[in-house]
């Protein structure tokens, strides 16, 4: 139906001070203010995703933001964990409520504030993952699994993924000037102690000024002389998304506006260390699923975890390294990817990219997931003449 | 206060200065936080640090170019509760004063007369100084989550003097301003709610705290583009000076002149109606600086800081890791003071309670009163259902005793008689566990005799509430001979959660407040016996501005209380207190009041009284009658500081605040003795050093 974010900021910096449930609520709130036309206690169920769900990401954050929020008490909630995926795992757990009729109406949310909790916070690898070499210890590092897609995919280069970076900060400008991402941020009031109250309005990652010099110059920090660095990846970020979702004929009912449909999703696993490889088969099983192909899919929201990552799945499907159908909002290489939070990003990027291309029929947001996954949503644009909305 | 920019005591708040881009396209504001860096529960304050900070980020926010506004806000729960008057007790010069008055109206004022749009989030507490902040912007949004809204000033023997006693009046009307300057910080120092400050047009718009400052910002950007227009009421200005004059009736009607600040609040706003914002400043700055410089100021602020701080931080209590816990409490007793006890342990505790009577008649309209109460409670939405339950079945009766024998506490409000409250305590070491405190509630009896003949006397204590129980904010913790610090550390820790202020006194007759009170009231009452007319003593008090006549607290305690009291208080000190035989004989007759109310509404002496009474020829005029009472005061409270019945001055002042109620201006009691020269006239001595409740010298 809908989808709104916080802006997404640097580790470290605007979010520092700023609780990470009082994001999920900015988000909440704003979506809840603009469809007035939903009773708050319509909403039968609310998930919020988070990677490091401790402090102010723990104590089950899909119902502390609800209560926090001012939702009723009767709506329950629950937190939900895929790490990158965990927004897009809301959704689609949630979905399948609906789809099973268990719900009428839900919430969506992820977040992630890195600044509080650095990747890995309070990570206790098993040993035997190591010990019965169940998963090479390289897989927890995500910029390792990147220069090991590199390995895999010899023809993914440096180059390739340098450029695809500069075209996502590109999109990302273009889509800033053209008005495309503004609607959907929910500023955010943030404090610190040491220069008071400030207001955060746009994303503070993007770097419209970079150059393929520049891209070029970048230190490899996981491998001397590698190909990954902190231009062709995305960064570490804060930030807070939120989605409703609603079955169709209660949302008709409510008066919401209907802008994408879900038609199905699929979530695959492959081997740790290649972790970015992961969208290929979720999406292959996700279209078989929905009885389409690739060359259905008109629009493409790809998380940009790494540029070699994205490249692995276009190069799987034959698609253009800069063709215009594949994140023309740029992605998070540019606005930056607080892990558990991307997923509605991707939708409510999609959602604004259908808005924009009626002649689009369906779209795949897809990203990749620690541990060795694939997550992928497909979804028809209801303002598309043959989507019988 | 000194002079200088900053001074090493002061917790300075800072203001700080960030550039945001409104939203709705509506421009660049400059957001001021006002934060002292500490948690809310340091309120920020404005002190001359503030002042020098606020003052560099108004002159940084002047150089900007191309603002759309200007707006302040507060750290998290808090925006700012005024001025930090930590230093002006020690200010002995007006030229001291007046500059650091006059500087804080120079940097609020800043606010109303930029040429850009202001505007205050009062995203909390807002008193006073805080107050005056946000009505010095153009426009103003509140939190609903805000705790109180207020200006002590008033209260404190100040008046809003950065700008409130003007800006109000001309924003909301003077009847409305009065009712906040004055009326509210006479009645306790209330404060307002966030709804309250919304409907009087205090604030103009409330907003949710979840995201308040957000929404704030949005609210902003509207009014800067336009599309809010905020509309205030037009302000009544023909009937302003009889609105005045009726406001300083109701004020008169009950200080009688007895202290400056409100009626200095009076003439402000009244002046308010017709001043240029200069002469309305420079007129705050005079009052405040003529207040600071007065004896009723420093005497509040002495009063202030035993109320806030003594009271928190008893003196002479032995460490509350010697106390013992309570689980269970018993009341011997189930009449009215037994009841209320109930309920507030009860309540506050949440532990068992169990009452105990002769009958079980007794028993059960105790329980019922404490089911009424609570089941009152509820309806009014106070309580919860499920807490009024809990409540309800944490109190129990019996006609036995012997439901004390697992309580780690109990207390006895029976009849004020020394031989039964000791059968009582007799009976009940039999059923209690060895460590069990035993409790007295007496007034007046020892604590030391009740103890005497039991085996373990060394668990007794006074613990000496004020009616009605739930109200009166004060409890006398008195310390018997043979008492043991486990026991009275247990009273304290008990007292604490209670949430009464306990103060320790030492086991002598009726303690602390009841003995200035009966040794007071004797004395109008024997000058009344002597001849002297009941409206002339009645009146002879009233320039001390008491919360009510002598006889309308002869009528609260009831005459037969009063007059049981002043006989035991004979029989102790014979040469000094007086039981009046024509008191006597009103208890007698069953009599409970001396005023009745009569058709115009005005009060005269009951008829049947007088007739009771048996009056000498040697009437005194009011000035006599308040001699003879303060020389009275002076010399019993210097009687029971030397006999060591509280550990200071300070003690007696602050039981005769919070348990008598007397005001903050006459700093409880010695404050005020001390300086009508009644301390040097009846002990040849001062309480208090000069400049402790006092301009120094």
């Amino acid at each position: 139906m809908d989808g709104v974010r916080t802006p997404f900021g640097r580790a470290g910096s605007l979010y520092a001070e700023t609780r990470a449930d009082d994001m999920v609520v900015k988000v909440f709130r704003e979506l809840l203010r603009r469809n007035p036309s939903l009773p708050a206690d319509r909403i039968d169920d609310v998930a919020v995703a988070a990677t490091t769900q401790m402090g102010d990401q723990g104590m089950t954050i899909g119902r502390s933001a609800g209560l926090l929020a001012g939702l009723p008490q009767s709506v329950p909630g629950y937190s939900v964990d895929r790490m990158c995926a965990g927004a897009m795992t809301a959704v689609t757990t949630l979905s399948a409520g609906i789809m099973a009729g268990a719900y009428d109406v839900v919430l969506a949310g992820g977040v992630e504030n890195m600044s509080k909790h650095p990747m890995g916070e309070g990570m206790d690898p098993n040993p035997r993952f190591l010990a019965d070499r169940i998963v090479d210890m390289e897989a927890l590092s995500m910029g390792a699994t990147a220069e090991n897609l590199h390995d895999r995919f010899p023809q993914l280069t440096k180059e390739r993924a340098d450029a695809f970076a500069l075209g996502s900060q590109r999109k990302t400008a273009h889509a800033y000037e053209q008005g495309w991402i503004q609607p959907d941020l929910v500023p955010v009031a943030v404090r610190s102690a040491e220069q008071g109250w400030g207001y955060v309005t746009v994303d503070e990652a993007p770097r419209p000024t970079t150059t393929l010099e520049g891209l070029s110059a970048l230190k490899t920090p996981f491998r001397p002389h590698g190909r990954v660095t902190a231009g062709n990846s995305s960064g570490l970020n804060d930030g807070a998304t939120a989605a409703l979702l609603a079955s169709e004929p209660v949302a008709d009912e409510l008066g919401l506006s209907k802008r994408m449909r879900m038609v199905g999703f699929a979530f695959a696993g492959v081997a740790p260390e290649v972790m970015g490889v992961g969208p290929v088969p979720s999406t292959e099983k996700a279209l078989k699923r929905a009885g389409l192909t690739i060359d259905d899919i008109d629009m493409f929201e790809v998380n940009e975890a790494f540029a070699v990552q994205v490249l692995a799945f276009l190069d799987h499907f034959g698609i253009a390294d800069d063709d215009p159908r594949v994140n023309p909002m740029g992605g998070a290489i540019a606005v930056g990817h607080p892990l558990a939070s991307s997923g509605i990003r991707l939708m409510s990027y999609l959602a604004r990219d259908f808005e924009r291309t009626p002649e689009a029929r369906y779209g795949i947001t897809t990203m990749c997931i620690g541990l060795g996954m694939g997550g992928t949503v497909i979804w028809e644009n209801l303002n598309h003449a043959g989507s019988n909305a | 206060m000194s002079a200088d920019a900053t001074r090493p005591e002061e917790v300075v708040t800072h203001a700080r200065v960030r550039v945001v881009d409104l939203p709705y396209d509506a421009g660049r504001l400059a957001l001021i936080t006002i934060d002292n860096d500490r948690d809310h529960t340091r309120p920020s304050t404005f002190g001359p640090g503030f002042i020098a900070s606020m003052g560099a980020a108004l002159d940084e926010v002047a150089a900007m170019p191309d603002l759309a506004g200007v707006a302040v806000t507060g750290k998290p729960f808090i925006f700012a509760v005024g001025a930090d008057l930590s230093a002006v007790g020690s200010v002995t010069d007006p030229g001291q004063i007046k500059p650091f008055v006059k500087s804080g109206h120079d940097v609020l004022r800043r606010f109303g007369e930029m040429d850009i749009p202001t505007f205050a989030f009062v995203n909390g507490a807002a008193m006073g100084g805080g107050l005056e902040l946000a009505l010095h912007c153009d426009y103003r949004t509140i939190s609903s989550g805000a705790a109180a809204i207020s200006f002590p000033e008033v209260f404190l023997g100040l008046i809003p003097g950065w700008g409130g006693a003007y800006l109000l009046p001309n924003l909301i009307g003077p009847a409305d301003a009065l009712q906040v300057i004055v009326a509210n910080a006479l009645q306790q120092n209330k404060q307002l709610k966030a709804k309250d400050a919304v409907r009087l047009h205090i604030m103009d718009v409330m907003l949710e705290p979840a995201d308040f400052l957000e929404e704030s910002l949005k609210w902003a950007a509207r009014v800067i583009d336009g599309s809010i227009v905020v509309d205030r009421p037009a302000v009544d200005r023909d009937s302003w000076d009889a609105i005045v004059d009726i406001a300083h009736g109701m004020v008169d009607s009950r200080l009688h002149g007895c202290t400056p600040a409100p009626y200095v609040a009076l003439d402000l706003v009244r002046a308010a109606r017709t001043a240029t914002r200069d002469e309305g400043f420079d007129a705050e700055d005079d009052a405040l600086t003529s207040l600071i410089m007065g004896d009723d100021l420093r005497a509040s602020l002495y009063s202030f800081d035993l109320v806030q701080r003594r009271a928190k931080k008893p003196v002479g209590v032995p460490d509350k890791s010697l106390a013992l816990p309570v689980r269970k409490v018993g009341i011997v007793g189930a009449g009215l003071m037994a009841s209320q006890l109930a309920l507030l342990f009860a309540k506050r505790l949440e532990v068992p309670v169990v009452m105990t009577d002769l009958d079980a008649e007794r028993v059960d309209k105790g329980l019922a009163y404490v089911r009424d109460d609570i089941e009152g409670q509820v309806a009014k939405g106070r309580l919860s259902r499920d807490k009024g339950n809990r409540l309800i079945g944490l109190v129990t009766g019996d006609v036995d005793k012997a439901s004390f024998a697992d309580a780690d506490f109990v207390i006895e409000a029976v009849f004020e008689n020394l031989d039964v409250k000791k059968a009582v305590f007799a009976e009940l070491e039999g059923i209690v566990p060895p460590t069990c405190v035993l409790a007295t509630n007496t007034s007046s009896l020892s604590v030391t005799d009740m103890a005497a003949d039991l085996e373990h006397p060394e668990r007794v204590v006074g613990f000496h509430f004020f009616n009605p129980v739930a109200m009166m904010p004060l409890l006398e913790i008195a310390r018997a001979e043979r008492t043991d610090d486990a026991t009275l550390a247990t009273a304290f820790a008990v007292g604490r959660k209670l949430k009464k202020s306990c103060v320790l006194v030492k086991d002598a007759p009726a303690f602390v407040v009841n003995r200035l009170l009966t040794r007071f009231l004797g004395e109008v009452t024997r000058a009344v016996d002597e001849g002297t007319p009941f409206d002339v003593a009645d009146r002879a008090l009233e320039p001390l501005g008491l919360p009510m006549p002598p006889f309308a607290l002869l009528e609260l305690v009831g005459p037969a209380v009063a007059f049981h009291v002043s006989e035991t208080m004979v029989a102790a000190y014979p040469d000094r207190f007086y039981a009046s035989d024509n008191m006597r004989r009103v208890v007698e007759a069953g009599k409970r009041a001396i005023f009745v109310k009569v058709e115009d509404g005005t009060s005269a002496v009951d008829p049947e009284v007088a007739a009771l009474f048996v009056q000498g020829d040697a009437p005194l005029t009011e000035e006599q009658v308040r001699e003879r009472a303060l020389l009275a005061l002076a010399d019993e409270t210097r009687r029971m500081l030397d006999e060591g019945v509280v550990a200071e001055a300070q003690d007696i002042d602050l039981c005769m605040i919070l348990g008598a109620g007397w005001p903050f201006w006459l700093g409880g009691i010695t404050p005020y003795l001390d300086r009508s020269g009644a301390a040097e006239r009846a002990t040849g001595q001062r309480f208090l050093a000069p400049g402790v409740a006092s301009v120094p010298a």
